[in-house]
């Protein structure tokens, strides 16, 4: 049978979605804005969650900042799940390519022993601190209101999940695959003191109560001094200290860490000029956290790099702040 | 002893798995359904690296089995070479 | 000499497990503070086995091979019209209860792993459950884009998400993930994790995928398999966490079996939706439901039982009772919601001859017996154009939500009923499962938000049936009511050159 298909009885009833078209008008949708808007369940709850008997199951009183409508956290990077796993999985091929080739021309044994015990004592352990960076971003998922900020949160913690793993990987290209540098690095992150301040920072970060307040703790203060120290600091400094071949190891790390910075930098500023309120709460936090970072960093910043380093970490991090309206 | 079973998208892909299936489990039965192909076996069912390669003629990593798969039943055990469900009863 | 090289297992352990440590500047339990309110003993994470050994690269990569051959297969779909392809438009009417159903399930399954993926202190279980919530994530968005197509030119899929928190049927699937939302890390993990995804999946996705291959429906076919294929790391997941806490300590047996009991019974309850979807939605049919119950859940999930027996755990009680009533299950459901499609957001119809002589080889004890008479008293009243639905509003359980329409086991004449008193106030029940739910843990369900209860407090819009369809953005004359003669009806004929 064939059938004849007029195309003036094919037209479209509705472009799209009824609550995408209260937002955005009755006109062919994104595919991010069918699979971002609205998605979050808002009414009529059933039971009281037994771990939380105070608030309803999704309640946007788990966080002290309040906005009128949380969909404006809108992700710049417009990623629902399709593109963002087919953007980490091309950066991941890269990755795998530059580790192979870091395998196969043997460019492990070019490197100095001193820069190689440098690597496993202050590189190596921040596969545990990334532990910690998943763990504050899946809590914001769990807890966080509306899905362009849950689900970019999502995507965030399982990076960092993956950068552990990236920073192991970089030990195993160091051992010859035996896992000996990781022993080694987990003592470090363990008991060497450059390392202490980090980890109580990421023990604390990990009983924070509020989602955002773990977002402001983990992605914007920590984040910022980290990826100026390591991914840029650093960089710098392997370069100049025969340590380029190592920074093939580190692309997937600094790479990610710019495009991540984009969207965070694009949350706190909609959180922070939304509200007086908002400001004033996370001008509270970032104070609080910055002097735990201060103290927590230094030892390592210094071990890592110099005195001064984290001086210039953190004068990214005013010059970061300064733009959402958080300067001084 | 209980039935295990597995089932894959119909495609080409799995075309070369399951043949490597009928090799290694010869009690194996094949049922082919709309959009799927389903497995049974007594017991257990097991899946081999070197036989998909062989069928494929190219190497195969066993993960990728993920890509085409729709169901099973029973315990896992993954290997490099090997995938293998069962139960143990 | 050279060092011993690692195996991908030990790989993985480094990769993963190895990447936790023991805390010394802040007590563990204030970052893992739910791990004990259950009563579960946990008193080793190592030994927790990881049931798949997937890196972040790895998923990366897998996934998005998937992802891409998805989308392709959509825009294909959606450029040649691919909805035109469908077996007939009732057909339509099985994907719109998938959507408005089903769907929200998979957003509240990604919170839910989310939470535990949080909570759980063990690693490898979060890490499990973590790519579980982002797969879930996958799920809810692939399936909103697969039917972006079909809601271009069908109604009743365009208030999906409104309707998930507000529609009667539907608080049944939202009042079944809020249930295991709301409860610890441990049980949602057995009952979202094990007796859902392991146990009741295969139910609730094979027959709707094989339903739309039978019926042309390409999209869905291609989300449903897909979606599956991340489904059987789900699975081993589930079945790993009840082996973990049925050896980690013997206290935790009798938990286990109480959240086995609850959730089987309540997955059951939600999948009558399926088996009316099954028998009675589905122009080209495949399969009863009551074969598929046989393969997928008396085959299966026997075996599965007589595997856990040696932590001495039984199937639950009621197995029996599911067994009468798989012959009897689907016939009451569509029965039901043909008498209130006015407040349902898809249509029904009664079964053509050809379908009810299909109904009385499938189901040779009860269809001509109990149900073929009905539908043929329906189909004459409606001859007359006498369409026959029902005003009053319907008594809903307490525990599952559903419309009082279970009859009893050894009684298919009598509609069964059953109550408790907590607190000086009444509650009721479909059946004796529902009920002993309810009695162990009533503070919890006496906070159901039951619509019917919810419409006569006026909490539904006020007023009457239209201020409720009102509340419920039902779109009235379109999206509801009978099929013959409704717009989507129309179109068809339109579509498919038929006067």
């Amino acid at each position: 049978m064939t059938i004849e298909i007029k195309t003036s009885t094919m037209k479209p009833v509705r472009n799209t979605y009824a609550h995408i078209q209260r937002r955005f008008g009755d006109k062919p949708a994104t595919r991010y804005q069918e699979a971002t808007y609205d998605v979050h369940s808002t009414h009529n709850f059933h039971y009281k969650p037994l771990w939380d008997q105070e608030r309803e199951l999704n309640d946007p009183a788990r966080t002290a900042v309040v906005m009128a409508d949380w969909y404006d956290l809108k992700d710049p990077r417009q990623f629902y799940y399709g593109p963002y796993v087919q953007n980490r999985a091309k950066m991941q091929e890269t990755a795998e390519n530059n580790f192979s080739f870091f395998e196969k021309r043997g460019l492990a044994a070019g490197l100095d022993e001193v820069l190689r015990a440098k690597i496993i004592e202050t590189v190596i352990p921040m596969r545990h601190a990334e532990v910690a960076a998943n763990l504050n971003n899946m809590y914001g998922t769990a807890h966080g209101t509306g899905t362009a900020v849950t689900q970019a949160l999502i995507f965030e913690a399982m990076d960092r999940f993956g950068n552990a793993q990236y920073f192991s990987k970089i030990g195993l290209a160091l051992d010859d695959n035996t896992g000996s540098s990781l022993v080694e690095a987990k003592q470090h992150w363990m008991s060497n003191p450059i390392w202490q301040g980090l980890r109580a920072y990421c023990e604390k970060t990990l009983t924070i109560k509020d989602w955002f307040e773990a977002f402001i703790a983990q992605d914007i203060v920590l984040d910022t001094l980290i990826n100026d120290l390591y991914y840029r600091q650093f960089d710098v400094w392997l370069t100049a200290n025969g340590g380029r071949d190592l920074l093939l190891l580190m692309e997937f790390m600094q790479q990610r860490a710019k495009e991540s910075q984009r969207w965070s930098d694009s949350v706190l500023k909609s959180v922070v000029a939304e509200s007086e309120h908002n400001a004033n709460q996370i001008r509270a936090w970032i104070s609080t956290w910055r002097i735990r970072a201060q103290e927590a960093l230094a030892p390592l910043a210094n071990a890592l790099l110099c005195e001064q380093a984290l001086a210039e970490a953190f004068s990214v991090l005013e010059q970061r702040l300064g733009k959402v309206g958080l300067g001084h | 002893m209980s039935r295990v079973q597995i089932a894959f998208q119909d495609n080409d892909e799995s075309r070369y798995i399951v043949a490597a299936i009928e090799q290694d489990n010869p009690t194996a039965v094949v049922h082919y359904e709309p959009a799927m192909i389903r497995v049974e076996n007594e017991g257990s069912l097991t899946i081999n690296r070197e036989s998909v390669c062989e069928q494929i003629g190219m190497d195969w990593n066993v993960q990728s089995l993920h890509l085409n798969l729709i169901t099973l039943t029973g315990h896992i055990d993954e290997e490099d070479d090997y995938f293998k469900i069962m139960w143990n009863n | 000499m050279s060092p011993t090289k690692l195996n991908l297992k030990d790989k993985y352990k480094l990769l993963t497990r190895d990447l936790d440590w023991e805390f010394s500047y802040e007590d563990r339990q204030e970052a893992f503070p739910y791990e004990e309110f259950e009563g579960i003993k946990i008193t080793d994470w190592d030994k927790w086995e990881d049931p798949f050994r997937l890196t972040m690269d790895a998923y990366w990569k897998y996934q998005a091979e998937k992802e891409k051959k998805l989308y392709a297969i959509y825009d294909a779909f959606s450029q040649n019209n691919g909805h035109t392809n469908v077996t007939d438009a009732r057909y339509v009417n099985a994907i719109k209860l998938f959507l408005t159903g089903v769907s929200p399930g998979e957003h509240a399954a990604h919170l839910g792993f989310a939470f535990t993926g949080r909570q759980m202190g063990g690693i490898g279980a979060r890490v499990a459950a973590q790519m579980q919530s982002i797969d879930e994530l996958r799920h809810i968005q692939t399936q909103i884009h697969a039917m972006s197509h079909y809601n271009k030119f069908f109604d009743g899929f365009d208030e999906f998400n409104h309707m998930h928190d507000r529609v009667w049927y539907l608080s049944v699937p939202k009042s079944f993930f809020e249930d295991a939302r709301t409860a610890g890390p441990f049980e949602f993990m057995v009952a979202i994790g094990f007796s859902f995804e392991y146990v009741l999946t295969n139910l609730l996705f094979v027959p709707f995928m094989s339903g739309a291959a039978y019926n042309g429906d390409m999209a869905t076919v291609t989300f449903g398999f897909s979606a599956q294929s991340d489904e059987a790391r789900h699975m081993t997941l589930g079945l790993e966490i009840i082996k973990f806490l049925l050896e980690q300590h013997e206290d935790n047996v009798p938990i286990v079996q109480k959240w086995l009991d609850k959730w089987l019974w309540r997955g059951y309850r939600l999948l009558t939706l399926v088996a009316m979807m099954m028998d009675y939605m589905l122009p080209q049919k495949f399969m009863s439901w009551q074969e598929a119950w046989e393969l997928y859940f008396e085959d299966a999930g026997g075996a599965l039982f007589k595997d856990l027996e040696r932590y001495g755990i039984k199937m639950p009680d009621y197995t029996e009772t599911i067994k009468q009533e798989k012959e009897h299950l689907s016939h009451q459901a569509w029965w039901t919601f043909y008498q209130y499609t006015h407040a349902a957001a898809f249509h029904t119809w009664t079964p053509s001859s050809d379908e009810m002589d299909w109904l009385s080889e499938k189901y040779p004890n009860t269809f001509d017996k109990y149900y073929r008479p009905r539908w043929e008293l329906a189909a004459e009243m409606e001859a007359k154009g006498e369409r026959f639905y029902t005003t009053g509003l319907p008594q809903l359980c307490q525990t599952c939500q559903i419309p009082m329409m279970f009859t009893e086991v050894d009684d298919p004449s009598q509609v069964a009923y059953r109550e408790s008193v907590y607190n000086d106030e009444r509650f009721h029940f479909c059946s004796d499962p529902c009920k002993s739910i309810f009695d162990n843990e009533p503070e919890k369900y006496v906070h159901a938000w039951l619509p019917v209860h919810q419409i006569l407090q006026g909490n539904c819009g006020g007023g009457g049936l239209d201020k409720v369809i009102e509340y419920y953005h039902l779109d009235n004359g379109a999206a509801n009511l009978e099929f013959e003669g409704s717009p989507d009806a129309e179109r068809w004929k339109q579509w498919k050159g038929v006067a």
